[in-house]
Formats: C-alpha cells, structure tokens, sequence
C-alpha cells in the first residue's frame, strides 16, 4: 500500500495532529514503507483464527457500587491551566 | 564507608549494610545523588527530587533504628518518567506533558513507597516509551555509560526505559523501574550490561502508568543482578483493583526461587530465533548460554514458533493503533501544552503537532490509519488473529519446555544517530523481544558477555505465563556462569 499527500493529509487531519505542509511528503514515504513491510502479514493463513484481544484468560470481575474515593477537587484542579471558582475554565470545546 | 563502595552495592548488600548498621539511608541516598550530579552528562535523568530522597532516607533511618525496616527500606531507586508520581513533574519524555504534575501516584510506585524504598527521581525515556534508542525524547538523548574498545562516540543505552537502564549501570541508583511494551525493559537492559525483567502481562498493575498500548504495557525491574531484580518484582507485583488487566493471584517469594538448581529443567532453543544475518557473536553467546545451561543439569531441545517472523510486522500494527486511541486524550484542553488557535480543531491540531515528536505522530498516524473504517479488518483484526497464532506458538512449545532460551536484541548497543533515516531498520531491534511481549510471556535479559567491540551482550530466558519464579531460577545460573563482572567506561565517582 502506497499512501499518497492527499491520504496523509486526511488521516492527520482524522487525528488531529497537525504535519506542515512541506513534511507531508516524506511522511508520505516513510508511511508506505512501513505499511509496505507490515503487508506481508497477508501471507500468514488465519481463516478460522479468532482476533486476540486479551493475552489474560480472565472475565472482568464486578465490583460493589461504592464511593473509593472523592473530595479531590484542589487536586485534580491542579493541573488546570485556568480555574474559574470550583471548575476547569477552558476555551468553548461544545459549540 | 566510602560514597563510591555504597554506590558499587546491589540492592540485597545495601539492604544487609543498612540491615546491620554499616551506614545509614541518608549516607546511602546521599552519595547517590552526588554520584548523579557526576552522571549528569548521561542525561539519564529529567528530573532530580534530592529533597525528596534526603527525607525519605531520614524516615528509613528512623524506621530501622526502630526496628521496624520493611522489604526495601531506604534503598535509592530511579523511577522512569511513564510512572505518575503524585506533585512530581511527570513527563513522558514528551512536550505535550509540560508541566504536567499528577495528582494521583501509580500502583507499582505506591508499592515501592510503602515497602520503604527511596526516589531519587524520573528516568528519560524514548518519547511515550515508543523507541528503542531513547533517541526520540523531547528531554534528548541518553549516552550509554557504555563505549566502544578504542572509539569514543557516544551510544545509545537502548529504549525506550533508556534512561533507567544507564543510571543503574552508570552505578547512579541500585535499581529502577521499566515498562516495557515490545522489549523495552530488556534491549536496553542488554545494552547497558544489567538485568531487566518484564513479567507477565497483568503480573504488575498498570495503573498510573502513562499508556501507550494496554494490551502489551507491563512494568518491570532494571537491576545489576538477578537477585535485584527478584526483591524489586516483589514489591511491584500484586493485585490492583483499579486495573481491570491486574491478575488477583499472589505474590511468590521471587528471591527465594533463585536456588540455582536447574537440573532437569527443559529448556527450549527456537530455530526461527536464528534470523538471517545474524551476527556471528550474537550466536556465539547464545551457544555459551546453552552450554551453560546444559552444564547446570538443564534438558535443551529444539522448539519451533513457526510465526516469530510475523511478530514485529504485528506489533506495528497493534501498538499503534492502540497508541493513537490512548493519546488522543492529550488535546491540550484541561493539562499539559496548550498552543492556543482560532478554531478548536484547530487548536487541537496545533497543540498535538507541536507537542508529539516525530516518531509519535508516525505512530498515530500508522494506527489512525489501520483503524480506519475500510481498513480495520485488513490490518488491525488481521494483526490481533496472527497475535493469537503467535500466542498458541508459545503455548504449544511450552507443553514440550519449562523455558526458552533467545538472544535479547540483534546486536550491541550501537551509535547516537545511527538507525535513524529508516523507521523499520530501527524496528528491526526488537526482534526477539516483541513476540514475548505479543504473548504476554515473562521475560528477562541477562548480561552474558562481551562483544568484539566490548560492548555487552545479553541473553534473554522466556517463561509460561506467571511462572516469573522459573525465569528468575535459571537466569540466576546464567549469570552465575557467565560471571559478568565488566565495567563501563562511564562510572559515577561520588
């Protein structure tokens, strides 16, 4: 597989990272390669093969619906890069 | 007794000297943190908290004046900066993190904490642990206390837990934490000439460790000898409610597994680990280390994981895509870097192509791209059924074996700026490590000699899930039969 700028240019944008326009292209390149040297999984015959998504035979446990923890306000707003009285005061991420 | 013999201790002879009074926490905490001001040309660490380790030496001292010493009381360990540390910088080796003090401290370094060992600070890494050179930090690059025989250019100390790796070989802390997702606590283990250890998937709570891909992340210890890395597992190990991968069984005793009696122990060689291009003393030590097995009374045979080659083109599958979903929590909105835009999407772009490193953002997009609707079930539920034959490889292998015996990594350490123009050959590194981690396997690298170019070599023992006591076992006679006692060129003098 052979991604080209406009692919890459979409998937950064799907990721919102942005890549200026002048690196798009050698992104471009490195991109394929890689993809170009995972393809020859195609090889490998798993008809049949369940996808592993856990390597830990184990079924989540339940727990009981119970208050841990809490009343860490001024800590978890410690991080914040602005507070407003009690909350986080961030730019309007809901239109 | 003299900072230089203090700092030349493992963590079992500082445990007995401060055990039995010979010096005190505070004698020990201290010349490690002047053996880490010697060392700072290393860059192992990104932060220092000497205030922090000074305190907490003083807390050990009264506990053992007392009588009252837990497991690893007043020992000077480095933390790698993927572990959250309550209200310490905590970085992962990237920009999008700046300022990012946690609120909260992760369940292996709570372990650590309560069972009295002492922080000397956070270790670099490659940045989000994705590397295996530490070259991809955004805090630069890590020399490897390591050189050459006659060449002076500095190396890499492997990746991505580069950082703790150097600082235990370069004698600047007894021990540190890893994580390692495709091999990074055991390249960079072999790299620098020390012990590293990964457990088994689920063995070590995940908690507060910063994610790069969930269902390959385990923490583990870097140690300069297997005992050490045996008495730091203890404490990091256990159950953890608060990660729904932690597996509720007890914790063994690993310390007293190491009874160095292998004799009967069925050992597995896999043909498939003989890559084409392999260099000719990468094989060489690998016989060394059979034959040291075989001498201790150990059963070798022949064992086939027909999928190895398949590992690494997996992993880059998985590990990505896992990583573009657990970084896309970093929008600059409530923590971290913040490059302010007109637009939200906008500012969401700028902050995240400001703030990850080049190799991150190849990652994200590589895994944005296998998720991608068209292109999921090719690649990414492609990847996770050839895991799964990888996976059953070990499973049926280890009907036959008690363990495998692999080299650790393809070659020594080799230069800064090397491997760097092409993504795969740097890859290429993990090969023999990623399908342990793909199978949630224990795994641990011992030192086992030198290379031509007197570097260190190492050599990894692969065990059946939690059976971590085993690997301990017969790579405590490796390293008895090995006897490494070489020197880096780079040692602290404090």
């Amino acid at each position: 597989m052979s991604l080209d700028k406009a692919t890459v240019r979409s998937i950064a944008a799907l990721a919102r990272v942005h890549v200026p326009e002048e690196e798009l292209e050698h992104l471009a390149g490195e991109l394929s390669r890689i993809l170009g040297w995972i393809e020859q999984l195609n090889e490998v015959a798993t008809a049949g093969v369940e996808p592993m998504t856990s390597v830990v035979e184990m079924r989540l446990r339940m727990r009981a619906d119970e208050v841990t923890d809490g009343g860490l306000q001024e800590e978890v707003l410690a991080d914040a890069p602005e507070r407003a009285g009690p909350f986080f005061a961030v730019p309007k991420v809901v239109e | 007794m003299a900072a230089a013999a203090l700092t030349g201790l493992g963590l079992a002879g500082a445990r007995d000297g401060l055990r039995a009074k010979r010096f005190s926490a505070r004698e020990l905490a201290q010349a490690h943190l002047a053996a880490m001001e010697t060392g700072r040309a290393l860059n192992a660490f990104i932060t220092e908290t000497p205030e922090r380790a000074l305190a907490a030496a003083d807390r050990s001292d009264a506990r053992i004046a007392r009588g009252e010493a837990r497991p690893l009381e007043g020992l000077p360990i480095a933390i790698k900066d993927l572990f959250c540390t309550k209200g310490v910088l905590t970085t992962a080796g990237s920009h999008i993190l700046e300022g990012f003090a946690p609120p909260y401290e992760s369940t292996v370094t709570a372990n650590l904490w309560r069972d009295g060992a002492v922080m000397l600070g956070k270790t670099n890494l490659d940045e989000f642990a994705m590397g295996s050179s530490n070259m991809t930090s955004a805090y630069g690059a890590v020399a490897n206390p390591w050189r050459r025989t006659g060449d002076n250019r500095p190396l890499v100390p492997g990746g991505s837990s580069g950082g703790s790796a150097a600082a235990v070989a370069a004698r600047l802390a007894l021990g540190a934490t890893g994580t390692d997702t495709g091999g990074s606590i055991r390249q960079p283990a072999a790299f620098c000439g020390i012990v590293g250890l990964k457990p088994t998937y689920g063995r070590c709570s995940r908690f507060g460790i910063v994610a790069f891909a969930s269902s390959l992340d385990q923490a583990g210890p870097l140690a300069r000898s297997v005992r050490d890395c045996a008495l730091l597992l203890r404490s990091m190990a256990g159950f953890d409610p608060r990660d729904s991968t932690s597996v509720e069984r007890p914790v063994p005793d690993y310390e007293a597994a190491l009874t160095g009696g292998i004799r009967g122990l069925k050992v597995g060689i896999p043909r498939e680990y003989r890559v084409e291009g392999m260099a000719a003393e990468i094989e060489e030590i690998w016989g060394r280390g059979v034959a040291w097995l075989k001498a201790a009374g150990a059963e070798i045979r022949e064992i086939a994981l027909p999928h190895t080659r398949y590992a690494l083109p997996t992993y880059y599958i998985i590990a990505p895509a896992e990583a573009s979903s657990n970084l896309a929590r970093y929008d600059g909105v409530r923590y971290g870097l913040r490059v302010p835009a007109e637009s939200l999407e906008e500012m969401y772009e700028r902050t995240r192509g400001a703030g990850f490193g080049k190799e991150v953002r190849r990652r994200i997009l590589i895994g944005t791209y296998v998720l991608s609707a068209g292109y999921y079930d090719a690649y990414y539920l492609k990847a996770q059924r050839v895991r799964a034959l990888i996976a059953r490889d070990f499973a049926e292998a280890f009907r036959e074996v008690d363990a495998v015996l692999a080299p650790t990594a393809p070659s020594a350490a080799f230069a800064q700026g090397e491997k760097m123009d092409d993504p795969v050959q740097m890859y290429l590194n993990d090969v023999f490590t990623v399908p342990t981690s793909l199978a949630g396997l224990p795994g641990i690298s011992v030192p086992a000699g030198l290379s031509a170019e007197g570097l260190p070599l190492g050599l990894q023992v692969i065990g059946r899930p939690f059976d971590e006591e085993t690997v301990l076992r017969a790579a405590g006679v490796l390293e008895a039969a090995a006897g490494f006692d070489h020197r880096p060129s780079f040692l602290a003098s404090s």
